[in-house]
């Protein structure tokens, strides 16, 4: 048990760090840009209009920040930033209108409303000549300003937004250079830290290295890119893990249209146990998405391929021989390697990442390029072993095939007592699968769920749900199957 | 079968042994109760104990007995013993040897399926000592902690263990979840509960006081994620921090929104990424609507559908189209506001 906890402990704090070849998602300026990328020698990143290797970021633990340091003679490099106790200001500054006020609410401590102001224009009590006087004495803009306000009886009980606008409406003396002079000092301070943070977003940008995992890579497509991951939100994909079991051991029979995000989160979560196998009818589709997630040899050998009339088909094929089967398949592959990474070498001699969502958007991992690892066609053996035991569960997210037909022909390879999932974005297909299963009692347990997420943003006295915010996160159909011949 | 210890010894199946105490007036007896190891019942790390066609219910084994979607109960079968409700009384020995999944019959002739038991189902069956946390944020919580196998887990409080089950789950087979609760007898129960289920060599749960103590220094540096669900959760934040490796991630779970604000504040220290969410499911029913469509002096141009044609008093005709669809619409019911879920990363 020891040394399995040790080579356990081995293979987490090696997970922990970045390695050469190892893609990573690269968070640009906190969030405004998402980017996977395979860290090697070459790599390159375009950040604005400069050219800069991922060297630096190999060998570095993810969760750690880059900033782009233009100072070196050789050209602009990526350097690690070490981290401040104040990172969390930018949350801060995206809120800028309330940061104005929550400057002055922060300084005397008290909540401002509006109760006690009384709008009978005799507020101000330096009148217009008092100003006049002040401007020839040679003060300066603020300097009258600030006389403004300590003579205001209601000012300092609004606030910023409200003092702005009495400065400009309460006082027909006042032009517009006094009042923006002002403006400058007081409201415009949380401007210009935007307007900084602006500049320094563009000049000095950061780059944050975080770790592909289903949740960081389902954010980053949802985000940007979500028609390829067939609009499922993390929330969702968590639910459909739950509600299959997803689980060390066990086998399970996936049907994933979604780019291989969820082939890639099952893989995850079976750690190098068990067997997710990527079933379709006709041809296989894509699976791109798993190759991002830094999955271990040993997880990848868990991935298989098997198109559905290959599982149902009755009989044994003992003539294929499986190796013959397995290295065509590999052959094919290399040579499908081969061609796409001359590809790639002609499209761009820099190697430059392109971001998700652009036009060129095939991972453009393949330069290094072995046999693929993950889904490999199931062999005879395992297939028949899938026909004696059943699989333990079923997840489907296909949105383009007809989910009654291809529950109705998949269920049978489920063991009895297996749960069940079926992702898709319109209600109506799983109602009517749903009032089929139920018909035909091939189902217990049925149920059509639709997960409802929100995000707040936590602030002092500024507490509250994000202004914008994702309607929809799709339909689940659950449920689990039963013995129908008991 | 072994009647000593001696015996014990000689044989090589895995056991347990069992002490039973009569009641407090009797002498004390010790009975030792052998039972093979059906170690971890729920997870199918065992591969002989892995779901599967040709496995078969057998004494010992919990199922979960569903009579109606919200009616469920888990019980522990052993020869000789019946369920009762109200369908009629069961006996568990005509359970040995069906398959999980199987629709099994009362002496009266009503029926329940018996399923094989998932941390989904143990959550709806589980006996509350504690609210629980349910699917929603239970799945989330999994996700968003990036709990994968091998990952060692720090929660606290266990409740009722409806979070620790999903966690093992998780981590299972070469991680584990230290859970700790500061209530004695509610650990105990968790304790048992997790025994129960097969999970003891998963999960193991600890007698503290988080928000006082801070988690057990042995673990600093170790645990890849920690779980709060305590009151005041910014007493434990500290030490949740010297608790994670670097980058790990750390989930407070609070219904009220001022101990979401003063653990976020708290978080600011030793913490980024700092994000609070919460949410919610929605659940639909269905059923197929059986409606008419009534076209009034029609000529049947819809040649194709079945119609029938009936002459009303005024002398117009009226052309029915009988249809049928299934309809969906969301439930009247829904499980509302549970808690908070705030999620950081941890800067060591």
């Amino acid at each position: 048990m020891s040394s399995s906890e040790n080579n356990n402990n081995k293979l987490r704090s090696s997970r922990m760090t970045t390695w050469e070849g190892c893609s990573v998602l690269l968070d640009i300026n906190d969030g405004d840009r998402l980017v996977f990328a395979r860290l090697s020698p070459a790599a390159k990143l375009k950040i604005g209009n400069k050219n800069c290797s991922l060297q630096p970021l190999i060998g570095c633990p993810f969760g750690t920040v880059f900033q782009l340091d233009t100072s070196s003679d050789k050209g602009p490099f990526l350097s690690p930033l070490q981290p401040q106790g104040n990172i969390n200001k930018t949350e801060e500054i995206k809120d800028s209108q309330s940061q104005a006020e929550s400057k002055d609410g922060q300084l005397n401590g008290e909540s401002k409303d509006n109760r006690s102001l009384i709008d009978n224009n005799t507020a101000q009590s330096l009148t217009g000549e008092d100003i006049e006087d002040m401007r020839r004495q040679g003060a300066k803009g603020n300097e009258i300003i600030e006389a403004l306000i300590a003579k205001s009886a209601t000012f300092d009980k609004k606030t910023s937004f409200s003092q702005f606008l009495e400065l400009l409406t309460g006082q027909p003396f006042l032009d517009l250079v006094l009042v923006s002079e002002w403006i400058e000092l007081k409201l415009m301070i949380s401007v210009q830290e935007k307007y900084r943070l602006k500049k320094q977003k563009k000049h000095a940008p950061k780059v944050l290295i975080r770790r592909p995992v289903a949740r960081s890579i389902c954010e980053a497509y949802f985000k940007k890119y979500p028609l390829k991951i067939g609009f499922l939100q993390v929330d969702t994909l968590s639910l459909l893990l739950s509600m299959a079991n997803v689980s060390s051991n066990s086998d399970i029979l996936v049907v994933d249209m979604v780019g291989g995000l969820l082939t890639g989160a099952m893989a995850e979560r079976l750690g190098g146990t068990g067997f997710v196998c990527n079933s379709y009818p006709g041809q296989a589709p894509s699976m791109d998405i798993v190759r991002i997630f830094n999955l271990s040899d040993e997880i990848c050998k868990r991935i298989v391929r098997s198109s559905i009339s290959d599982l149902l088909s009755q009989k044994e094929s003992p003539q294929q021989n499986p190796n013959d089967v397995g290295s065509v398949e590999s052959q094919s592959n290399d040579q499908m390697c081969a061609s796409i990474s001359m590809e790639e070498t002609s499209h761009s001699s820099e190697n430059v990442i392109s971001d998700l969502g652009a036009e060129n958007n095939t991972f453009p991992a393949l330069r290094a390029c072995k046999a693929i690892k993950a889904g490999k066609k199931a062999s005879q053996e395992i297939i028949d072993s899938w026909k004696e035991n059943g699989f333990s569960s079923l997840i489907i997210a296909a949105p383009d095939l007809d989910t009654l037909t291809l529950v109705k022909d998949l269920l049978p390879l489920l063991s009895n007592s297996a749960p069940f999932a079926i992702y898709h974005q319109y209600l109506q297909p799983l109602a009517t699968c749903m009032h089929n299963l139920q018909l035909e009692k091939m189902a217990i347990g049925l149920q059509i769920t639709e997960p409802w997420l929100r995000e707040y943003q936590v602030l002092p006295s500024r507490t509250h749900p994000f202004m914008q915010m994702s309607a929809f996160g799709g339909y689940i159909l659950s449920g689990t199957k039963i013995c129908s011949s008991c | 079968p072994p009647t000593s210890a001696a015996d014990l010894k000689s044989t090589d199946r895995p056991l347990i042994a069992v002490g039973v105490r009569r009641r407090p007036q009797e002498k004390p007896v010790k009975i030792l109760v052998l039972i093979e190891l059906k170690d971890l019942k729920m997870l199918s790390i065992d591969t002989t104990r892995k779901l599967s066609f040709n496995r078969s219910i057998s004494n010992g084994d919990l199922v979960i007995v569903y009579e109606r979607h919200d009616n469920m109960k888990a019980v522990t079968v052993s020869e000789g013993s019946v369920l009762q409700n109200r369908f009629g009384v069961f006996k568990h020995s005509d359970w040995i040897g069906k398959s999980f999944g199987s629709k099994v019959f009362s002496n009266k002739g009503g029926f329940v399926y018996l399923l094989a038991p998932t941390p989904e189902l143990w959550t709806l069956v589980l006996s509350h000592r504690t609210q629980i946390l349910y699917i929603a944020d239970i799945s989330f919580v999994v996700m968003y902690l990036e709990i994968v196998p091998g990952c060692v887990v720090l929660e606290s409080g266990t409740g009722s263990g409806s979070l620790s089950t999903s966690l093992a789950r998780a981590v299972a087979p070469t991680g584990h979840v230290y859970t700790f609760d500061f209530h004695e007898q509610r650990a105990g129960s968790a304790r048992d509960d997790f025994e129960r289920i097969g999970l003891s060599s998963l999960v193991t749960v600890g007698v503290r006081d988080i928000q006082g103590e801070g988690f057990p220094e042995e673990f600093s540096g170790l645990a890849d994620a920690v779980f709060l669900d305590l009151p005041q959760p910014w007493l434990a934040i500290p030490s949740a921090a010297k608790m994670l490796r670097h980058d790990g991630t750390l989930c407070s779970f609070s219904p009220c929104i001022e101990q979401v604000q003063r653990s976020c504040e708290t978080m600011q220290s030793n913490f980024t990424d700092i994000r609070t969410f919460e949410v919610l499911l929605r659940t639909y029913e269905v059923r197929e609507g059986k409606t008419e469509s009534k076209e009034i002096n029609g000529n049947g141009s819809n040649g194709s559908l079945p119609c029938k044609r009936r002459q009303c008093s005024d002398g117009a005709n009226v052309l029915s189209y009988p249809n049928s669809s299934v309809m969906a619409r969301p439930s009247g019911e829904a499980r509302g506001h549970t808690g908070y879920l705030t999620f950081a990363r941890c800067l060591s």
